[in-house]
């Protein structure tokens, strides 16, 4: 019946392979799952589960699966069993209070637990005959009834009590970044060359040179290895970015680190790229694209930063532009495709969440440059992107756009 | 449940959460490496200090940093030294010929070197070049290497028990994942974190302790805060009341040494804001 819990867990996009799935039935046939549920919640995360971000999606598979477990747990039980004979919870009690809770049986109690948990769907929380936190319910966590079994919390957990809690939603990948997850992603955006000043020990060369000087040691410099990837960003402030600017700051922080890049440049637009972009935030010095393009080399890897979110008469119609000081005779969709032309690598980082991408002029965006939203997946898929190529990701219909704007 | 499987059950001055000794356990019983994430200051590194003493096996340490390459680690060919002799001759006037003298094994061959069970740290692998992990790959699976130069086999005895820390910067290559036993150290709970302090300053007295870890977990749970103070900025903090005799109870704005708990500008600036509002 396991196996079908392994397809359960990849189901969900957890990489479990077969190599962690025999080292579980090792495990398993050693009894480092103690024979109990709450050890093989433990003992499979431990070692089919390598990644906190996915921590979360483990416990919803583990809850999916072992929903219909819940009553069999012996072990829960003789847990309950346990809190309940203990008499620590008595001293805190009135007389009267206690009198109350003699009127509940222990083997009432229990079957009443058990019903109960057959019937709750899910978490609960306050009220007073739920299994959950708070309230005042017999059964729970945290709650106000005076002759109630505590369940979960404290001490000694069971497994779907950890599960069902979700303690690792937070570390989910679909969370915004910051400065020090940007730098780790932006790693991988590199290509590796010697050049500048020699000042490292060559080696091979030295062995080779002294060799043929007859073994009068001869010793030979090069220089280190150095990230030769060169990056213009461009980033869209201001409107509807305003919400986005602490993420956008600690992308340029990451991004403009010395030493990362052979050559980093970065200029802002406003809503979207017509004719010029800026080399401050405040609009006043302008540069013409056509003297960005001049400028950078075909190689230069091009990252756009932006909600690609606008009207679409914005971006599709010439002389769109809702930003003053630009007349455009072009659209800025065209000049899009200019520079999407210029550069060989190019794409587009979007901090809008994908869920609001669709039916908006984020699609014709999308059409023109490759585009992943601004996580820590999407910043790795764009660092992939820019250094192998590959596929872009299809993102709406941008024909229906075209249609439109042909008509 | 085995003796030969709870091996590990904490030591008097390292005090460990049930899931990361039944990590622990696992990690050795599968005589798999055990892979240790986790904020910075939750003990990563300790564990392995703590396990290796309460084992009874001898620690060697890896430190990783940003230059490691995967073969020192087993062993280092010291061609400029055999140069420098061939040339001016050795200082003992030893055989240069002798190759077996110019290498040194570094700490992965020593561990596999070792003629008893030893446990082997691999602190904050991370550190190194992305392709690092998976140069380690081959080793860490047969537990056996081979010098180059000499020719020489060197295979473990007995498999060390390899604990690899991380701070969870860089994503580790799948195939690496894959080999090991993971666990990732939660932030302590409060009851946890009340045992941990105790460890470390066993004369504190209640009112004192309780104080401080109001302070503390208010502390982190300042929302926006870049660093959160960890478990050994407490265990500083309180070190450094003590000293200065400060009682928590009696002081009155501000939190006193704050920085000990908090390490950027920012931080101290926005905890300081807050408290004023």
């Amino acid at each position: 019946m396991l196996v079908d819990f392994l397809f359960e867990l990849r189901a969900r996009k957890l990489p479990v392979s077969t190599h962690e799935w025999m080292a579980l039935m090792e495990g398993m046939a050693k009894g480092l799952h103690e024979s109990s549920l709450d050890g093989f919640y433990h003992l499979c995360r431990t070692l089919c589960v390598k990644d906190i971000a996915l921590y979360d999606a483990y416990d919803e598979a583990f809850l999916a699966y072992f929903k219909d477990v819940h009553t069999d747990a012996l072990r829960l039980t003789e847990e309950l069993r346990a809190w309940l004979a203990n008499p620590r919870a008595l001293d805190e009690l009135t007389d009267e209070q206690r009198q109350a809770m003699a009127a509940l049986d222990l083997e009432k109690l229990r079957e009443l637990f058990e019903q109960r948990l057959k019937e709750q769907k899910g978490r609960h929380d306050g009220g007073n005959r739920w299994i959950g936190t708070g309230g005042t319910s017999p059964f729970g966590t945290g709650g106000q009834n005076p002759n109630a079994m505590r369940v979960g919390g404290g001490g000694g957990r069971s497994a779907m009590q950890v599960a069902d809690e979700r303690r690792f939603r937070e570390y989910r990948r679909d969370v915004v970044l910051d400065v020090r997850q940007i730098d780790v992603a932006l790693r991988g955006l590199r290509r590796l060359g010697r050049e500048g000043a020699e000042d490292e020990l060559d080696l091979d060369e030295t062995v080779d040179q002294t060799c043929k000087n007859a073994g009068e040691i001869e010793v030979v410099f090069r220089p280190p290895r150095r990230n030769r990837v060169k990056v213009v960003l461009l980033m869209d402030v201001g409107g509807s970015m305003d919400p986005h600017a602490e993420l956008m700051s600690r992308l340029f922080t990451a991004a403009s680190r010395t030493g990362r890049f052979a050559k980093f440049r970065s200029y802002y637009f406003h809503n979207c790229v017509y004719g010029a972009v800026y080399e401050d935030a405040q609009f006043r010095k302008a540069v013409p694209v056509a003297d960005l393009l001049a400028n950078s080399d075909r190689d230069e890897k091009l990252v756009l930063v932006g909600d690609a979110l606008m009207h679409p008469a914005e971006l599709l119609d010439p002389g769109g532009a809702s930003f003053l000081y630009s007349q455009n005779r072009a659209s800025g969709h065209e000049w899009l495709r200019r520079i999407a032309a210029h550069f060989r690598s190019a794409a587009w980082c979007n901090p809008e969440p994908e869920r609001f991408w669709a039916g908006t002029t984020i699609e014709v965006i999308a059409s023109v440059f490759a585009m992943w939203p601004l996580t820590l997946d999407g910043l790795a898929h764009t660092v992939r992107y820019l250094v192998r190529g590959g596929e872009r990701p299809r993102i709406g219909d941008p024909s229906r756009w075209m249609k439109a704007m042909a008509g | 449940m085995s003796d030969v499987f709870d091996q590990f059950q904490g030591t008097a001055s390292y005090i460990a959460s049930e899931e990361l000794r039944h990590a622990v356990n696992v990690a050795v019983a599968l005589a798999r490496p055990l892979l240790v994430r986790g904020e910075p200051g939750t003990g990563k590194t300790l564990l392995a200090e703590n396990l290796a003493s309460a084992l009874d096996l001898p620690l060697i340490r890896w430190h990783v940093k940003s230059t490691t390459k995967a073969k020192d680690g087993l062993y280092v060919y010291d061609t400029v030294a055999r140069l420098n002799d061939s040339r001016f001759g050795g200082a003992d006037g030893s055989n240069v010929r002798d190759i077996a003298k110019y290498i040194k094994l570094g700490p992965l061959g020593e561990a596999l070197a070792a003629p008893s069970r030893v446990v082997l740290l691999i602190d904050e692998i991370d550190k190194a070049d992305l392709e690092f992990p998976n140069d380690l790959l081959h080793e860490l699976d047969v537990m056996r290497f081979r010098i180059d130069e000499t020719g020489k086999e060197i295979a473990a005895i007995e498999r060390p028990i390899v604990v690899i820390t991380s701070n969870n910067e860089k994503e580790l290559p799948d195939a690496f994942l894959r080999r090991c036993v993971f666990h990732y150290i939660q932030f302590p709970s409060r009851e946890l974190m009340t045992e941990i302090v105790r460890v470390h300053h066993p004369d504190i007295t209640d009112r004192v302790l309780d104080n401080a870890l109001e302070v503390f977990f208010g502390l982190r749970s300042t929302p926006r805060l870049r660093k959160k103070p960890s478990t050994s900025e407490l265990i500083d903090w309180i070190c450094a009341l003590k000293k200065a005799g400060v009682d928590l109870g009696r002081v009155s704005g501000g939190i006193p040494f704050l920085g000990t708990l908090l390490k950027t500008e920012q931080d101290v600036e926005l905890v300081g804001k807050r408290a004023k509002a």
